[in-house]
Protein backbone atom coordinates (compact mmCIF):
# COMPACT_ATOMS: atom_id res chain seq x y z
CA UNK A 1 0.00 0.00 0.00
CA UNK A 2 2.78 2.27 0.79
CA UNK A 3 4.08 1.77 -2.96
CA UNK A 4 0.00 2.84 -4.22
CA UNK A 5 0.19 5.89 -2.19
CA UNK A 6 4.00 6.67 -3.47
CA UNK A 7 2.55 6.04 -7.01
CA UNK A 8 -0.43 9.00 -6.56
CA UNK A 9 2.25 11.42 -4.81
CA UNK A 10 4.43 10.52 -8.36
CA UNK A 11 1.46 10.84 -10.38
CA UNK A 12 0.10 14.04 -9.12
CA UNK A 13 3.51 15.54 -9.17
CA UNK A 14 4.04 14.89 -13.10
CA UNK A 15 0.57 16.13 -14.13
CA UNK A 16 0.70 18.99 -12.46
CA UNK A 17 4.48 19.31 -13.46
CA UNK A 18 3.18 20.02 -17.20
CA UNK A 19 1.10 23.02 -16.04
CA UNK A 20 4.63 24.77 -14.90
CA UNK A 21 5.41 28.02 -17.05
CA UNK A 22 1.76 27.13 -18.58
CA UNK A 23 -0.36 28.12 -15.69
CA UNK A 24 -3.47 31.19 -15.82
CA UNK A 25 -0.98 33.10 -14.17
CA UNK A 26 2.17 33.38 -12.51
CA UNK A 27 0.90 32.86 -8.74
CA UNK A 28 -1.00 29.96 -10.16
CA UNK A 29 2.17 28.90 -11.61
CA UNK A 30 3.81 28.93 -9.11
CA UNK A 31 1.81 27.04 -6.39
CA UNK A 32 1.23 24.57 -8.65
CA UNK A 33 4.65 24.19 -9.30
CA UNK A 34 4.82 24.05 -5.23
CA UNK A 35 2.37 21.57 -4.70
CA UNK A 36 4.20 19.52 -8.23
CA UNK A 37 7.19 19.38 -5.85
CA UNK A 38 5.79 18.09 -2.70
CA UNK A 39 4.31 15.48 -3.89
CA UNK A 40 7.51 14.32 -6.10
CA UNK A 41 9.21 14.88 -2.38
CA UNK A 42 6.35 12.40 -1.05
CA UNK A 43 6.91 10.37 -3.70
CA UNK A 44 10.56 10.02 -3.10
CA UNK A 45 10.63 9.53 0.61
CA UNK A 46 7.93 7.14 -0.03
CA UNK A 47 9.72 4.93 -2.46
CA UNK A 48 12.79 4.85 -1.05
CA UNK A 49 11.49 3.79 2.69
CA UNK A 50 9.48 1.20 1.16
CA UNK A 51 12.42 -0.23 -1.33
CA UNK A 52 14.08 0.00 2.07
CA UNK A 53 11.65 -2.27 3.58
CA UNK A 54 11.73 -4.67 1.09
CA UNK A 55 15.50 -4.98 1.18
CA UNK A 56 15.73 -6.08 -2.56
CA UNK A 57 18.34 -3.14 -3.50
CA UNK A 58 15.75 -1.54 -5.65
CA UNK A 59 15.99 1.90 -5.06
CA UNK A 60 13.88 4.84 -6.07
CA UNK A 61 14.60 5.19 -9.30
CA UNK A 62 13.75 1.46 -10.04
CA UNK A 63 10.27 2.33 -8.91
CA UNK A 64 9.38 5.38 -10.19
CA UNK A 65 11.38 5.06 -13.60
CA UNK A 66 11.16 1.56 -14.69
CA UNK A 67 7.63 0.09 -13.81
CA UNK A 68 4.94 0.05 -16.53
CA UNK A 69 1.27 0.80 -16.26
CA UNK A 70 0.09 -2.24 -14.81
CA UNK A 71 2.81 -2.19 -11.96
CA UNK A 72 1.48 1.54 -10.86
CA UNK A 73 -1.15 1.30 -8.61
CA UNK A 74 -2.09 5.19 -8.38
CA UNK A 75 -5.49 6.20 -8.60
CA UNK A 76 -7.44 6.91 -12.18
CA UNK A 77 -8.48 10.11 -10.06
CA UNK A 78 -4.74 11.85 -10.27
CA UNK A 79 -3.63 10.34 -14.10
CA UNK A 80 -6.61 12.55 -15.59
CA UNK A 81 -5.53 15.07 -17.92
CA UNK A 82 -5.40 18.75 -16.88
CA UNK A 83 -7.89 19.85 -19.12
CA UNK A 84 -8.95 23.41 -18.48
CA UNK A 85 -8.27 25.02 -15.17
CA UNK A 86 -11.53 23.47 -13.63
CA UNK A 87 -10.90 19.99 -15.06
CA UNK A 88 -7.41 20.60 -12.82
CA UNK A 89 -8.66 22.19 -9.60
CA UNK A 90 -11.59 19.99 -8.98
CA UNK A 91 -9.08 17.03 -9.35
CA UNK A 92 -7.24 18.27 -7.34
CA UNK A 93 -9.62 19.26 -4.73
CA UNK A 94 -11.00 15.62 -4.71
CA UNK A 95 -7.76 14.41 -4.38
CA UNK A 96 -6.59 16.77 -1.53
CA UNK A 97 -9.84 16.33 0.31
CA UNK A 98 -9.09 12.58 0.47
CA UNK A 99 -5.17 12.99 1.00
CA UNK A 100 -5.82 15.14 4.62
CA UNK A 101 -7.47 12.09 5.53
CA UNK A 102 -4.64 9.79 4.25
CA UNK A 103 -2.17 11.27 6.09
CA UNK A 104 -4.06 12.16 9.39
CA UNK A 105 -4.44 8.55 9.55
CA UNK A 106 -0.67 8.01 8.79
CA UNK A 107 0.72 10.70 10.98
CA UNK A 108 -0.28 7.73 13.75
CA UNK A 109 1.41 4.64 11.88
CA UNK A 110 3.37 2.33 14.01
CA UNK A 111 5.86 3.03 11.33
CA UNK A 112 7.92 5.77 12.50
CA UNK A 113 9.87 6.87 9.18
CA UNK A 114 5.62 6.58 7.75
CA UNK A 115 4.44 8.96 10.28
CA UNK A 116 6.64 11.38 10.10
CA UNK A 117 6.59 11.28 6.46
CA UNK A 118 2.89 11.84 7.02
CA UNK A 119 2.92 14.58 9.53
CA UNK A 120 4.92 16.66 7.42
CA UNK A 121 2.91 15.96 4.33
CA UNK A 122 -0.48 16.53 6.23
CA UNK A 123 1.17 20.07 7.01
CA UNK A 124 1.44 20.98 3.16
CA UNK A 125 -1.43 19.12 2.14
CA UNK A 126 -3.86 22.18 4.21
CA UNK A 127 -1.83 24.38 2.02
CA UNK A 128 -2.60 22.32 -1.18
CA UNK A 129 -6.79 22.16 -0.26
CA UNK A 130 -6.75 25.65 0.69
CA UNK A 131 -5.71 26.62 -3.21
CA UNK A 132 -7.82 24.15 -4.77
CA UNK A 133 -10.60 24.51 -2.73
CA UNK A 134 -10.71 27.96 -3.01
CA UNK A 135 -10.03 27.75 -6.68
CA UNK A 136 -13.07 26.03 -6.84
CA UNK A 137 -15.42 27.99 -4.70
CA UNK A 138 -14.14 30.82 -6.76
CA UNK A 139 -14.66 29.16 -10.23
CA UNK A 140 -18.25 27.50 -8.88
CA UNK A 141 -19.82 31.16 -7.54
CA UNK A 142 -18.02 32.83 -10.45
CA UNK A 143 -18.97 33.47 -13.71
CA UNK A 144 -21.94 31.72 -16.16
CA UNK A 145 -19.10 30.04 -17.78
CA UNK A 146 -16.72 28.91 -14.74
CA UNK A 147 -19.66 27.75 -13.29
CA UNK A 148 -20.50 25.60 -16.36
CA UNK A 149 -17.11 24.30 -16.68
CA UNK A 150 -16.73 23.52 -12.93
CA UNK A 151 -19.83 21.80 -12.73
CA UNK A 152 -18.85 19.74 -16.04
CA UNK A 153 -15.49 18.74 -14.65
CA UNK A 154 -17.22 17.62 -11.07
CA UNK A 155 -19.95 15.68 -13.48
CA UNK A 156 -16.78 14.32 -15.56
CA UNK A 157 -14.39 13.17 -12.49
CA UNK A 158 -17.09 11.94 -9.95
CA UNK A 159 -16.70 8.30 -11.58
CA UNK A 160 -13.35 8.12 -10.43
CA UNK A 161 -14.17 8.73 -6.41
CA UNK A 162 -15.38 5.45 -5.42
CA UNK A 163 -11.89 4.25 -5.57
CA UNK A 164 -10.72 6.60 -3.26
CA UNK A 165 -12.59 4.37 -0.21
CA UNK A 166 -10.98 1.00 -0.96
CA UNK A 167 -9.60 -0.17 2.37
CA UNK A 168 -9.99 2.83 4.57
CA UNK A 169 -12.80 4.61 6.08
CA UNK A 170 -12.38 7.63 5.10
CA UNK A 171 -15.97 8.20 2.96
CA UNK A 172 -18.25 9.71 5.54
CA UNK A 173 -15.20 12.67 6.38
CA UNK A 174 -14.61 13.43 2.78
CA UNK A 175 -18.12 13.35 1.89
CA UNK A 176 -18.93 16.14 4.94
CA UNK A 177 -15.91 18.12 3.24
CA UNK A 178 -16.49 18.11 0.17
CA UNK A 179 -20.21 19.05 0.14
CA UNK A 180 -19.26 21.86 1.89
CA UNK A 181 -16.89 23.08 -0.70
CA UNK A 182 -19.29 21.96 -3.49
CA UNK A 183 -22.18 24.02 -1.47
CA UNK A 184 -20.32 27.05 -0.87
CA UNK A 185 -19.26 27.21 -4.85
CA UNK A 186 -23.30 26.55 -5.78
CA UNK A 187 -22.53 23.76 -7.59
CA UNK A 188 -24.26 20.25 -7.52
CA UNK A 189 -23.31 17.00 -6.06
CA UNK A 190 -23.58 14.67 -8.96
CA UNK A 191 -25.47 11.81 -8.30
CA UNK A 192 -24.37 9.43 -11.29
CA UNK A 193 -23.67 6.00 -10.33
CA UNK A 194 -21.25 4.80 -12.73
CA UNK A 195 -18.09 4.29 -11.17
CA UNK A 196 -14.90 3.52 -12.65
CA UNK A 197 -12.25 1.69 -10.24
CA UNK A 198 -8.72 -0.44 -11.06
CA UNK A 199 -6.40 1.88 -10.50
CA UNK A 200 -4.89 -0.09 -7.38
CA UNK A 201 -4.73 -3.26 -9.62
CA UNK A 202 -2.95 -2.05 -12.06
CA UNK A 203 -5.95 -1.38 -14.61
CA UNK A 204 -6.24 1.83 -15.81
CA UNK A 205 -7.58 4.61 -17.71
CA UNK A 206 -5.58 5.73 -21.17
CA UNK A 207 -3.93 8.42 -19.91
CA UNK A 208 -1.19 6.95 -17.65
CA UNK A 209 0.77 5.38 -20.51
CA UNK A 210 1.13 8.72 -21.97
CA UNK A 211 2.14 10.43 -18.82
CA UNK A 212 4.24 7.88 -17.90
CA UNK A 213 6.12 7.66 -21.64
CA UNK A 214 6.60 11.27 -20.98
CA UNK A 215 8.18 10.82 -18.09
CA UNK A 216 10.60 7.80 -18.17
CA UNK A 217 11.58 8.37 -21.97
CA UNK A 218 15.38 9.55 -20.78
CA UNK A 219 15.63 6.63 -18.30
CA UNK A 220 14.35 4.15 -20.78
CA UNK A 221 16.08 5.74 -23.64
CA UNK A 222 19.67 5.92 -21.56
CA UNK A 223 19.31 3.44 -19.09
CA UNK A 224 21.14 4.11 -15.39
CA UNK A 225 21.43 7.96 -16.33
CA UNK A 226 22.41 10.55 -13.58
CA UNK A 227 22.27 13.91 -13.29
CA UNK B 1 45.80 14.96 3.44
CA UNK B 2 45.21 15.95 7.39
CA UNK B 3 44.91 13.38 9.82
CA UNK B 4 42.07 14.50 11.85
CA UNK B 5 41.46 14.07 15.04
CA UNK B 6 37.45 15.14 16.47
CA UNK B 7 34.60 14.70 18.55
CA UNK B 8 30.36 15.34 17.86
CA UNK B 9 31.35 18.49 19.97
CA UNK B 10 33.91 19.61 16.94
CA UNK B 11 32.04 18.06 14.17
CA UNK B 12 29.24 20.60 15.16
CA UNK B 13 31.34 23.37 15.11
CA UNK B 14 32.48 22.39 11.48
CA UNK B 15 28.50 22.01 10.67
CA UNK B 16 27.42 25.34 11.72
CA UNK B 17 29.32 26.96 8.46
CA UNK B 18 26.94 24.69 6.72
CA UNK B 19 23.92 27.22 5.65
CA UNK B 20 21.22 26.81 3.87
CA UNK B 21 21.44 27.47 0.03
CA UNK B 22 18.07 29.85 -0.03
CA UNK B 23 18.66 31.64 2.73
CA UNK B 24 22.28 31.83 3.88
CA UNK B 25 22.01 33.34 6.79
CA UNK B 26 20.27 30.47 8.73
CA UNK B 27 22.64 27.93 9.31
CA UNK B 28 21.58 23.94 9.51
CA UNK B 29 21.77 24.43 13.58
CA UNK B 30 19.88 27.67 13.06
CA UNK B 31 17.02 26.10 11.58
CA UNK B 32 16.79 23.12 13.73
CA UNK B 33 17.19 20.36 11.28
CA UNK B 34 20.95 18.89 12.67
CA UNK B 35 19.48 16.17 14.94
CA UNK B 36 22.10 13.98 15.68
CA UNK B 37 25.86 14.14 14.89
CA UNK B 38 27.34 10.13 15.91
CA UNK B 39 30.95 8.65 15.42
CA UNK B 40 30.35 4.64 15.04
CA UNK B 41 33.69 3.42 14.43
CA UNK B 42 35.69 6.94 13.24
CA UNK B 43 33.02 6.93 10.77
CA UNK B 44 30.70 10.18 11.01
CA UNK B 45 26.95 9.76 11.17
CA UNK B 46 25.16 12.82 10.35
CA UNK B 47 21.74 12.72 10.95
CA UNK B 48 19.66 15.43 9.46
CA UNK B 49 15.61 16.46 9.26
CA UNK B 50 14.13 17.30 5.77
CA UNK B 51 11.64 20.36 6.06
CA UNK B 52 9.38 20.45 3.59
CA UNK B 53 8.92 17.39 1.37
CA UNK B 54 9.07 19.36 -1.93
CA UNK B 55 12.42 21.43 -0.50
CA UNK B 56 15.08 20.78 -2.96
CA UNK B 57 17.47 22.39 -0.74
CA UNK B 58 18.08 19.36 0.98
CA UNK B 59 20.50 17.60 -1.29
CA UNK B 60 22.38 20.68 -1.80
CA UNK B 61 22.70 20.71 2.21
CA UNK B 62 23.65 16.81 2.11
CA UNK B 63 26.50 17.78 0.02
CA UNK B 64 27.57 20.58 1.42
CA UNK B 65 27.61 18.89 5.01
CA UNK B 66 30.18 16.37 3.44
CA UNK B 67 32.53 18.93 1.88
CA UNK B 68 32.80 21.43 4.94
CA UNK B 69 33.60 18.01 6.71
CA UNK B 70 35.85 16.65 3.69
CA UNK B 71 37.61 20.11 4.05
CA UNK B 72 38.84 19.59 7.74
CA UNK B 73 39.97 16.23 6.44
CA UNK B 74 36.67 14.35 7.47
CA UNK B 75 35.72 11.90 4.35
CA UNK B 76 33.81 8.68 6.09
CA UNK B 77 30.89 10.42 6.43
CA UNK B 78 27.34 9.19 6.43
CA UNK B 79 24.38 11.68 5.90
CA UNK B 80 21.62 10.20 6.87
CA UNK B 81 17.69 11.83 6.61
CA UNK B 82 15.68 10.81 10.08
CA UNK B 83 11.82 11.84 8.92
CA UNK B 84 10.79 11.24 12.08
CA UNK B 85 9.50 12.93 14.04
CA UNK B 86 8.66 15.80 11.06
CA UNK B 87 10.35 19.20 11.17
CA UNK B 88 8.38 22.33 12.40
CA UNK B 89 9.08 25.66 12.39
CA UNK B 90 8.87 25.44 16.50
CA UNK B 91 12.63 23.93 16.00
CA UNK B 92 13.90 27.41 14.31
CA UNK B 93 16.09 28.81 17.24
CA UNK B 94 15.29 32.45 18.67
CA UNK B 95 18.89 33.49 16.70
CA UNK B 96 17.36 32.09 13.83
CA UNK B 97 14.58 34.50 14.30
CA UNK B 98 16.44 37.51 14.57
CA UNK B 99 18.66 36.79 11.50
CA UNK B 100 15.86 36.52 9.51
CA UNK B 101 13.91 39.68 10.25
CA UNK B 102 17.27 41.15 9.78
CA UNK B 103 17.37 39.85 6.42
CA UNK B 104 14.07 41.02 5.13
CA UNK B 105 11.81 37.80 5.98
CA UNK B 106 9.40 37.92 8.57
CA UNK B 107 9.98 34.99 11.11
CA UNK B 108 7.62 31.85 11.33
CA UNK B 109 4.32 33.14 13.12
CA UNK B 110 0.40 32.76 12.78
CA UNK B 111 -0.86 34.60 9.83
CA UNK B 112 -2.50 37.33 11.40
CA UNK B 113 0.34 38.36 13.91
CA UNK B 114 3.20 38.75 11.04
CA UNK B 115 4.90 42.50 11.19
CA UNK B 116 6.96 43.94 8.04
CA UNK B 117 10.39 43.16 9.08
CA UNK B 118 10.98 46.50 7.60
CA UNK B 119 9.14 49.32 9.27
CA UNK B 120 7.71 46.57 11.73
CA UNK B 121 4.09 47.50 11.34
CA UNK B 122 1.05 44.66 11.68
CA UNK B 123 -1.35 43.58 9.54
CA UNK B 124 0.79 42.76 6.15
CA UNK B 125 -1.81 41.80 3.35
CA UNK B 126 -0.96 38.37 1.92
CA UNK B 127 -0.24 37.92 -1.78
CA UNK B 128 0.28 34.48 -2.43
CA UNK B 129 0.66 31.33 -0.02
CA UNK B 130 3.01 29.96 -2.29
CA UNK B 131 5.88 32.17 -2.83
CA UNK B 132 9.61 31.91 -3.75
CA UNK B 133 10.48 28.62 -1.92
CA UNK B 134 8.34 26.31 -0.27
CA UNK B 135 8.73 27.51 3.08
CA UNK B 136 7.60 31.51 1.91
CA UNK B 137 4.66 33.32 1.50
CA UNK B 138 4.77 37.12 -0.51
CA UNK B 139 3.00 39.34 1.57
CA UNK B 140 2.90 43.13 1.17
CA UNK B 141 3.21 45.58 4.19
CA UNK B 142 0.36 48.01 4.35
CA UNK B 143 2.05 50.98 6.42
CA UNK B 144 5.52 51.51 4.34
CA UNK B 145 3.95 49.35 1.04
CA UNK B 146 6.90 47.05 0.29
CA UNK B 147 6.55 43.57 -0.46
CA UNK B 148 8.30 41.07 1.66
CA UNK B 149 8.85 36.85 2.07
CA UNK B 150 7.08 35.48 5.38
CA UNK B 151 8.54 32.25 6.56
CA UNK B 152 5.42 30.40 7.09
CA UNK B 153 4.77 28.57 10.47
CA UNK B 154 4.76 24.77 9.30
Amino acid sequence: MLISHADDNMVAAQRLGELISNAPELEIDIAIGNTALDHLGVARALYTHATGVEGKGRGEDDLAMLRTERDYSNLLLVEQPNGDFAQTMVRQFLFDSYQGELWRELAESDDETVAGIAARALKENAYHWRFSSGWVIRLGDGTLESHHRTQAALDDLWQYTEELFENNHYRSAWERTVAAVVEEATLDLPNDPYQRTGGRSGFHTEHLGFLLAEMQWMQRSYPGLEW
Amino acid sequence: MRTATYDATSIREVLNRVVDPEIPVLTIEDLGILRRVDIIDDRVRVSITPTYSGCPAMRQIEDDVRSALADEGINDVDVRMVHFPAWTTDWITEDGHRKLANFGIAPPTTEIEVVCPRCEASSPNMIARFGSTACKALMVCSSCGEPFDYFKEF
